[in-house]
């Protein structure tokens, strides 16, 4: 209710104190585990990235995966060839997701609608099927690339003796996994919501927008729209190449299958489940569907059993087969309906959801004042 | 000139399946005015009609193996062969085209149940929010097979008198080893009829014609009185039919498992777009088209000189023929340019 009138910076804050407090209040909901805040952390990343690109100006990319995956591969080769410092390998992610984001987004932002989903689509495709195939040498195909004993770690071996065993990823010593792991791609996650709330207020923000509601005038207007989309698509891309280096710093190894197309689906999903075009909503939907897919895939018929135990013996095993259905392996079921339902009843996503609940409040209050309640602005398309 | 005539054939059966599942997708999409991501599960539900009517044939009982004499032993009959000896047999062999007769209403069912229950809300969205609910929907759909069939593929046969090659290069006066399943000519053979059937029926009957009209404007065709929805949702459950008769003939190629859906999605998408949005021989041609260019990209000696190449070709002709013709191969002015 209050939420709306904040400013930026409190807005920020807040945010900033939520994502640091995670660890915390993620306790009781059972999340409170690193790997687990990690993916938040990231796919929260790789959400508010793409809502640059589809919340601001409409196009639905269907090929954000393809910038994760390289993300992930640059970041690994940074470990293989020059240092386990996470800095570099974050660098090098974003620079060579930008510089693919930059070749597809310069084809593909010539058509619009369905065709430029279409040809994202077929771009991630085609470095998915190659980073399989021809480009095995560097991809290291089916296994995925991996850190190795032999890797040369040119500024590494300048500074310390090669150990025995793997080296891990660190930052400036600091190791890279469990909290310090989490904290750093925290500090990220917060200085991308930065960026991302700078260019939602910013002029440019306001053109991309101006391209969204219609393309056509703003082009009437004389302006060239199509550099800012690239820009808008690079940014994107650069987002899509930060999450994917991270993940390489959380855990060293890059697989083809984080190119997918069903990755990039994943990525829509967790837009559109928070809420399009709106600040904080990729964020939540990312948490949410990483959330869900770790504790309803850990489920299966026995803690079922023990969950339902407070039911009769003849209704738990109706219940609990059915209920199975759903959880464990079956989890992408539940994912699916729940796509659906958030589609039909609530294409804002979770944000219009909770300004709808604040609407109902407010116009409570404002009815004794003026009687009419303004209608609430819908996020998003 | 053999391996070339080879390569055409090969690629013939694979462009049918691509071309039928656009035709489904596109004539939705040219009606309704829906993208829908659901309609690769369509195929996939088709294909697992046939798995279903396979299985409720195979119903089996114990009976005694009289060919066994040291000791008592049972084996799993058929109760179609009990009841049927001389039918029987005849019945489970020609198990799949057969299935055929199973998968029409309940394809038709399906469709007309999506339709009025999902679809029917989503005519006014845009089509971000069509490829989303639809896309749920796939995945619904495909959770579910795997709940009730398992992840593993399900091999389905020919019937017998089809499984071997046929000599296709004799025919033609070309050499021995132009060889052909059968099985892959009936397919192409049935799709082929399968178009034919579904553009006579929108060309020369007076309801075909209607629903052309619709698809030009479907505002004025309305305001002459016509129901024009309820042609639509017939139109869709038609395009449901096509897709699941095509899922159904492709058993025998394709072990169905459950995300085949899914993976023909994306490539006859691909399709659709480069024949162009809501234009039904374009995407027929487009279908053909990149089969064939794909059979053509997977021979040894293309590979040699290109590696690599079969397993993208596909991804590079749409991209190419997309940013040339920007409306696809034979798109109309005005579809899905905004």
């Amino acid at each position: 209710m209050t939420l709306a009138k904040l400013n930026d910076t409190n807005r920020f804050l807040i945010f900033a104190a939520i994502i640091l407090l995670m660890p915390i209040w993620m306790i009781p909901l059972g999340g409170a585990y690193p790997d687990l805040l990690q993916k938040f952390a990231i796919y929260g990343i790789f959400a508010i990235g793409f809502n640059i690109l589809f919340g601001l100006t409409g196009y639905l990319s269907f090929g954000h995966a393809a910038f994760l995956g390289v993300g992930s591969y640059a970041a690994v080769w940074s470990f293989k060839l020059f240092t386990m410092n996470a800095i570099p390998a974050i660098i090098f992610g974003v620079l060579f997701a930008g510089l693919l984001a930059f070749i597809i987004g310069f084809l593909s932002l010539r058509r619009t609608g369905i065709y430029f989903s279409i040809l994202t689509l077929a771009f991630a495709q085609m470095s998915y099927n190659l980073a399989y195939s021809v480009l095995t040498p560097i991809t290291n195909g089916e296994t995925g690339l991996q850190l190795s004993q032999q890797d040369p770690r040119i500024i590494d071996s300048m500074f310390v003796e090669a150990g025995a065993g793997l080296p891990s990823t660190n930052l400036f010593g600091l190791k890279m996994s469990g909290f310090e792991g989490f904290y750093f791609c925290a500090v990220m996650l917060i200085l991308c919501y930065y960026i991302s709330m700078r260019i939602f207020r910013s002029p440019f923000g306001l053109m991309l927008r101006g391209i969204k509601s219609n393309q056509n005038r703003m082009m009437y207007t004389g302006l060239n729209t199509r550099p800012y989309m690239l820009t808008a698509f690079v940014i994107s891309g650069m987002y899509a190449g930060l999450a994917g280096s991270l993940l390489a710093v959380t855990d060293p190894l890059a697989g083809a299958e984080r190119m997918q197309w069903t990755a990039s689906g994943e990525v829509v999903l967790m837009t559109i489940l928070g809420g399009v075009g709106t600040l904080a909503g990729p964020m939540l939907g990312a948490g949410l569907i990483k959330y869900f897919e770790n504790i309803f895939s850990a489920f299966n018929n026995q803690t079922l059993t023990e969950i339902f135990s407070f039911l009769p013996d003849a209704a738990v095993e109706v219940v609990v087969p059915i209920v199975g259905l759903f959880v464990g392996s079956g989890w992408h079921l539940t994912l699916g309906l729940l796509f659906v339902v958030i589609v039909i009843f609530l294409p804002g996503g979770i944000v219009e959801g909770m300004s709808r609940l604040a609407g109902l409040f407010r116009r409570k209050d404002q009815e004794n004042m003026n009687g009419t309640a303004s209608p609430q602005d819908q996020p998003g398309e | 000139m053999d391996a070339i005539f080879l390569q055409i054939l090969n690629g013939l059966d694979k462009g049918a399946a691509y071309a039928l599942i656009a035709l489904g997708l596109t004539l939705v999409f040219g009606t309704l005015g829906i993208v829908n991501f659901a309609h690769g599960a369509l195929f996939m539900m088709g294909a697992f009609c046939a798995v279903t009517f396979n299985k409720l044939l195979m119903l089996s009982t114990k009976v005694e193996d009289k060919s066994v004499t040291l000791f008592k032993a049972y084996k799993e009959q058929p109760y179609l062969e009990i009841w049927f000896p001389d039918a029987g047999p005849i019945l489970l062999d020609y198990a799949v085209p057969l299935s055929i007769l199973m998968a029409i209403p309940v394809m038709i069912l399906i469709g007309y149940v999506m339709e009025r229950g999902l679809i029917k809300h989503f005519y006014k969205r845009p089509h971000a929010e069509q490829i989303l609910v639809t896309f749920g929907l796939a995945i619904v759909l495909q959770e579910v097979i795997k709940a009730v069939f398992g992840a593993n593929p399900i091999p389905q046969t020919a019937p017998d008198i089809l499984a071997g090659s046929a000599n296709v290069g004799a025919w033609f006066g070309m050499g021995e080893n132009v060889v052909y399943p059968w099985w892959r000519l009936v397919y192409l053979l049935f799709s082929g009829l399968i178009i034919f059937a579904v553009f006579s029926f929108l060309q020369f009957t007076t309801y075909g014609m209607v629903v052309r009209a619709g698809m030009r404007d479907r505002e004025t065709v309305g305001l002459l009185g016509i129901n024009i929805e309820r042609r639509f949702t017939i139109v869709f459950a038609m395009a449901t039919v096509v897709a699941g008769l095509a899922g159904v003939m492709y058993t025998p190629i394709l072990p169905p498992d459950y995300h085949m859906g899914m993976d023909f999605l994306v490539l006859s998408f691909v399709v659709v777009v480069v024949g162009g949005m809501g234009s039904l021989g374009g995407a027929v041609l487009a279908g053909f088209l990149l089969g064939i260019v794909q059979s053509f990209a997977s021979m040894t000696e293309v590979k040699a000189i290109l590696p690599g190449i079969d397993q993208i070709i596909i991804y590079l002709v749409a991209v190419i023929i997309l940013l040339v013709l920007p409306r696809g191969l034979m798109g109309r002015a005005g579809v899905m340019d905004d």
